[in-house]
């Protein structure tokens, strides 16, 4: 081999990039406050423990909001709403899309037809639009609005999942299966869904960070969590109307921010390592 | 293409129709029962009262045709009343479109250029500090709720320092030009009223740039994922050799041809713009649509929510399909078709 | 002749960073002189380095390759000069075409346009007008009907061969002294490619510009140049007259090469291949590079690598290029050498 330099040293692997580190330590680290927080937290989130109103302070380190509460301590509080929702919203979603999706592709014909028809209308509307409407129908509250985004979110999923199993069914293996005299369930199970997992990954790692945001805004709006919940988007609806008390807003947003942001890393990441052709 | 485009348009009113129906079927679900809103808490012991309002609205009859009323209504332009402002929902939105849509194309003008600036100088240095910076705060703009950032944007820009305007699409003690087409900065240009032209462009400026930052972020990414593609393109290096600078070559070959693609990102964002102009007008107090769904939604103001869903889902599909046709248009392989001669 | 020669190239060497901080040497030694008016053709297989050299010597390469050596252009060096200034000689006074016209044309300009790009960025001062008048009288120059119509027209509207001429037509635009070819046929059916050749040679003796060819062809080389290098993995190991090439090479890649020629004048001879692949970047061999392919072998070619120098009428780099049977003759492989694995 005719080198021309020293080699370097060993480096650590290609995946291990300073955005992934970030993204997966501020994420990590949310995740310990939402485990954890209820033993270390500097105040209750929801007593009034302080002087309405006072900027932050060595006591209250993002001050305190209109009725007296600790802005830090609710900001940390936050996530124990936020995070789990969003799983909990990925989640649903993910299987619904998988359940019709995989279904659609795979049986074909009426379902298809019919489930393909229903997704092309979901998406027609924008995403928040639909949220909207479809929690104020329900009603405010948090569980309603879960419900409303995973409506929203589904199609995405179902769609995706029907494209990969579409072109998986082309493949030889699933031929051999089929003329083997495997039944039609099984073939999906075993042979089709193992190979179409990657792009449902990469996707719903991306859209965590969406559905925070979504979260976020629909209690902004007043549609999603009700006070005296302390979720940031409802915080910083409250934070709005004390405008020039600008750290009750500061807390909030800034967890979103970091959060989101570590999502997106991770997502980002994610997508480089399953996906190498979106490089 | 052609037969493309007229299978688009073709499916368009089901996919309208489907609009309708979901939007139809979520008013008839709600929990509220609507003729509290409609006849006011008093009057609901006026068994007269009652009954003609459920007769009114239709809500005595069964639930099929109920829903042909309600189409019926929608193809006369009848969108209801709304329960709030007890005028017709229609009329409302009629009056605020014009002031969403000066906030969304001021945001998509804004972010687009922003956005294929960064995604060009990210990809021109690519893997270097530049890209990386530009890369970050994209991304970072991505993850910004966008009515925090309008509210920092806000007490920085206007409270600390100055430099614009509060809420509001003019001054308080302006007065709106004529109306020509709605929106105050282009009618007071024709107008010829500077005064006003200034005024109303000030406050536009915080609004637009925050809303167009959400959509530097998938702006930017898409043009540089294209740039690096073209720019790795043989033509690429034909222009280098046949003397280009850089710069003409990034210009009028990368991105000429990097931007066709980035078209159906730029068309595409018109979903995240509405999605924060319904927060960006809130904020801003800015008299759209966005803050007329947000109220409605507030005080459940269900004819207006569903007006507003159905609305923008037309919209929405409105925005897709232009986008497509201008994606046909643009790509002259797509336009002109192949080879002749031999 | 008072003017210097037209092109000196004197040991210009590529390098590539590979992985690991390592760097990968893509080409070396590279010698090469070209006069007013001649043709040199470059042959190789591809990864031989012959496209890199070319791209190489005109500062065309990705900034993270480099680039050492001398190349002297019209007693110019052209490494190492500032951007600005290379950006004046290319596409004026060293044309370049390249091998797919169909991706070397950038899709969503019109041919005219590009032409005229060609035109306007050496001379400024030259209206749209015309430049857009002379681009018809480019396109009628190689030969392309209706040119006044065509130059309005998209690339994907031309054949494949009408598409090369548009390139060919806008290297030449601003008359330029020395026309770069890398595989300007390889993309064309048969019958097109000699159609071609027969334009560049047009062109050579009307313009007179130098004309360096790039090709893995060596029937292409044949009818259009005066003189031929070939390169295997990254040097030339073979360099000499077209005629004293073919008919007496020095070096048995060359042998390999001619002898791999479909020819129609002898029947039933069964087509010869060289045994074996080039090797990649990373995995040249040590000693002389063709070894592990070379019918000829010896330890010696194993450990060193031979230099080229004068034998015959050619300059080759093999070991034993005197003691090599006369005329054509390959070889036979030994069985032992077979068993090499070619590595």
């Amino acid at each position: 081999m005719i080198a021309l330099s020293r080699p370097v040293l060993a480096r650590r692997p290609d995946w291990a990039t300073l955005p992934v580190l970030i993204g997966a330590a501020i994420v990590g680290a949310w995740i310990i406050v939402a485990l954890t927080i209820h033993w270390w937290s500097p105040y209750d989130p929801v007593q009034l423990v302080g002087r309405r109103l006072m900027p932050p302070s060595a006591e209250h380190w993002l001050g305190t909001d209109a009725l007296g509460r600790d802005v830090l301590s609710r900001t940390l509080y936050g996530v124990r709403h936020s995070l789990p929702i969003a799983a909990l919203v990925v989640a649903v979603a993910v299987l619904i899309g998988f359940l019709l999706g995989a279904g659609a592709g795979f049986v074909g014909g009426i379902l298809d037809a019919v489930v393909m028809r229903l997704v092309d209308v979901t998406l027609s509307f924008p995403p928040i639009l639909l949220a909207m409407a479809v929690t104020a129908s329900l009603g405010p509250g948090l569980r309603n609005a879960a419900i409303a985004m995973v409506i929203v979110w589904w199609p995405v999923y179902a769609r995706l999942m029907r494209a990969q199993v579409l072109a998986m069914r082309g493949r030889e293996h699933v031929d051999a299966a089929v003329t083997s005299g495997a039944r039609p369930a099984r073939v999906l199970f075993t042979h089709i869904l193992p190979l179409c997992w990657s792009p449902i990954i990469v996707n719903a790692s991306m859209d965590f960070g969406q559905i925070v945001l979504l979260v976020a805004s629909l209690s902004f709006i007043g549609l999603g969590a009700v006070p005296p919940t302390p979720e940031w988007g409802q915080m910083i609806s409250e934070g709005a109307l004390h405008f020039y008390h600008w750290w009750i807003a500061a807390g909030p947003g800034i967890a979103i921010l970091t959060i989101v942001l570590g999502f997106n890393f991770l997502g980002d990441a994610l997508r480089d390592i399953l996906d190498p052709r979106s490089r | 293409m052609a037969r493309y485009i007229v299978r688009r348009l073709v499916a368009m009113p089901l996919l309208l129709l489907g609009v309708v129906t979901i939007a139809f079927l979520l008013s008839h679900f709600t929990q509220a029962d609507p003729l509290t809103s409609i006849v006011g808490e008093r009057q609901m012991n006026n068994q007269a009262v009652v009954e003609a309002a459920r007769k009114r609205w239709g809500l005595d009859r069964s639930l099929p045709e109920q829903y042909l009323v309600y189409v019926g209504n929608l193809l006369t332009g009848d969108l209801g009343i709304s329960f709030r402002t007890k005028q017709p929902v229609a009329y409302d939105l009629k009056l605020r479109l014009p002031a969403t849509l000066e906030l969304v194309v001021a945001a998509m003008l804004i972010g687009t250029a922003a956005g294929v600036a960064l995604g060009v100088v990210a990809a021109r240095f690519h893997d270097r500090p530049s890209d990386h910076a530009a890369r970050l705060f994209a991304l970072v703009g991505a993850s910004t709720p966008v009515f925090w950032s309008g509210l920092i944007l806000l007490y920085v820009f206007s409270v600390q320092l100055g430099w614009l305007p509060g809420p509001g699409r003019i001054d308080a003690r302006g007065a709106a030009p004529p109306f020509v087409t709605g929106m105050y900065t282009l009618d007071s240009l024709i107008a010829g009223d500077f005064a006003t032209f200034r005024s109303a462009l000030s406050h536009l400026v915080l609004p637009a740039c925050v809303l167009g930052w959400t959509m530097i972020g998938i702006v930017s990414r898409m043009v540089r994922a294209s740039m690096l593609d073209v720019l790795g393109q043989e033509y690429v290096l034909t222009a280098r050799a046949k003397g280009a600078s850089e710069l003409r070559v990034l210009l009028n070959h990368a991105l000429r041809n990097a931007l066709i693609p980035a078209l159906t990102i730029i068309g595409f964002s018109f979903a995240y713009l509405i999605t924060g102009a319904i927060l960006t007008e809130t904020i801003f107090a800015w008299p759209g649509v966005g803050s007329y769904a947000v109220a409605a939604a507030r005080e459940l103001d269900h004819p207006a929510i569903i007006g507003v869903t159905i609305v923008g889902g037309a919209a929405f599909l409105l925005a897709n399909l232009l986008t497509d046709i201008a994606y046909a248009l643009v790509d002259p392989r797509v336009r002109v078709g192949g080879a002749r001669g031999s | 002749m008072s003017r210097p020669p037209l092109l000196v190239v004197r040991d210009l060497a590529v390098t590539f960073p590979g992985t690991g901080g390592l760097r990968l040497q893509a080409v070396r030694g590279i010698d090469l002189d070209l006069n007013d008016g001649e043709a040199l053709g470059v042959v190789g297989e591809s990864g031989s380095g012959k496209s890199v050299s070319m791209l190489g010597l005109l500062g065309l390469l990705p900034e993270q390759a480099k680039v050492t050596g001398s190349v002297l252009f019209r007693g110019q060096e052209l490494l190492g000069m500032a951007p600005r200034a290379l950006q004046a000689i290319r596409g004026a006074r060293i044309g370049m075409i390249f091998q797919d016209p169909l991706t070397a044309l950038n899709p969503v300009l019109r041919v005219g346009e590009q032409i005229v790009e060609a035109i306007r960025i050496h001379h400024p001062g030259v209206s749209r007008k015309a430049a857009m008048a002379r681009a018809v009288d480019l396109l009628d120059l190689v030969s392309i009907p209706q040119p006044r119509e065509r130059v309005r027209q998209y690339p994907h509207e031309f054949s494949g061969g009408m598409r090369q001429r548009v390139m060919i037509a806008m290297a030449v635009a601003n008359e330029p002294e020395l026309l770069i070819a890398d595989e300007p046929t390889t993309a064309l059916d048969v019958t097109v490619q000699a159609q071609i050749l027969e334009l560049l040679q047009d062109l050579r003796s009307r313009l007179g510009i130098g004309l360096v060819l790039i090709t893995h062809d060596l029937g292409v080389v044949a009818g259009t140049a005066d003189t031929v290098a070939v390169m295997y993995a990254g040097r030339i190991v073979e360099h000499g007259a077209v005629d004293a090439l073919f008919e007496a090479p020095r070096h048995p890649y060359t042998r390999g090469l001619l002898a791999a020629l479909p020819t129609l004048e002898v029947a039933d001879r069964p087509l010869v291949g060289i045994e074996g692949r080039p090797p990649s970047l990373r995995e040249r061999p040590s000693g002389c590079a063709f070894h592990p392919r070379c019918a000829f072998a010896q330890a010696r070619c194993r450990v060193e690598m031979p230099e080229l120098r004068h034998v015959g009428s050619t300059w080759s780099a093999c070991h034993f290029a005197e003691t090599l049977p006369p005329g054509l003759d390959v070889g036979t492989p030994s069985p032992a050498h077979a068993a090499d694995g070619g590595r």
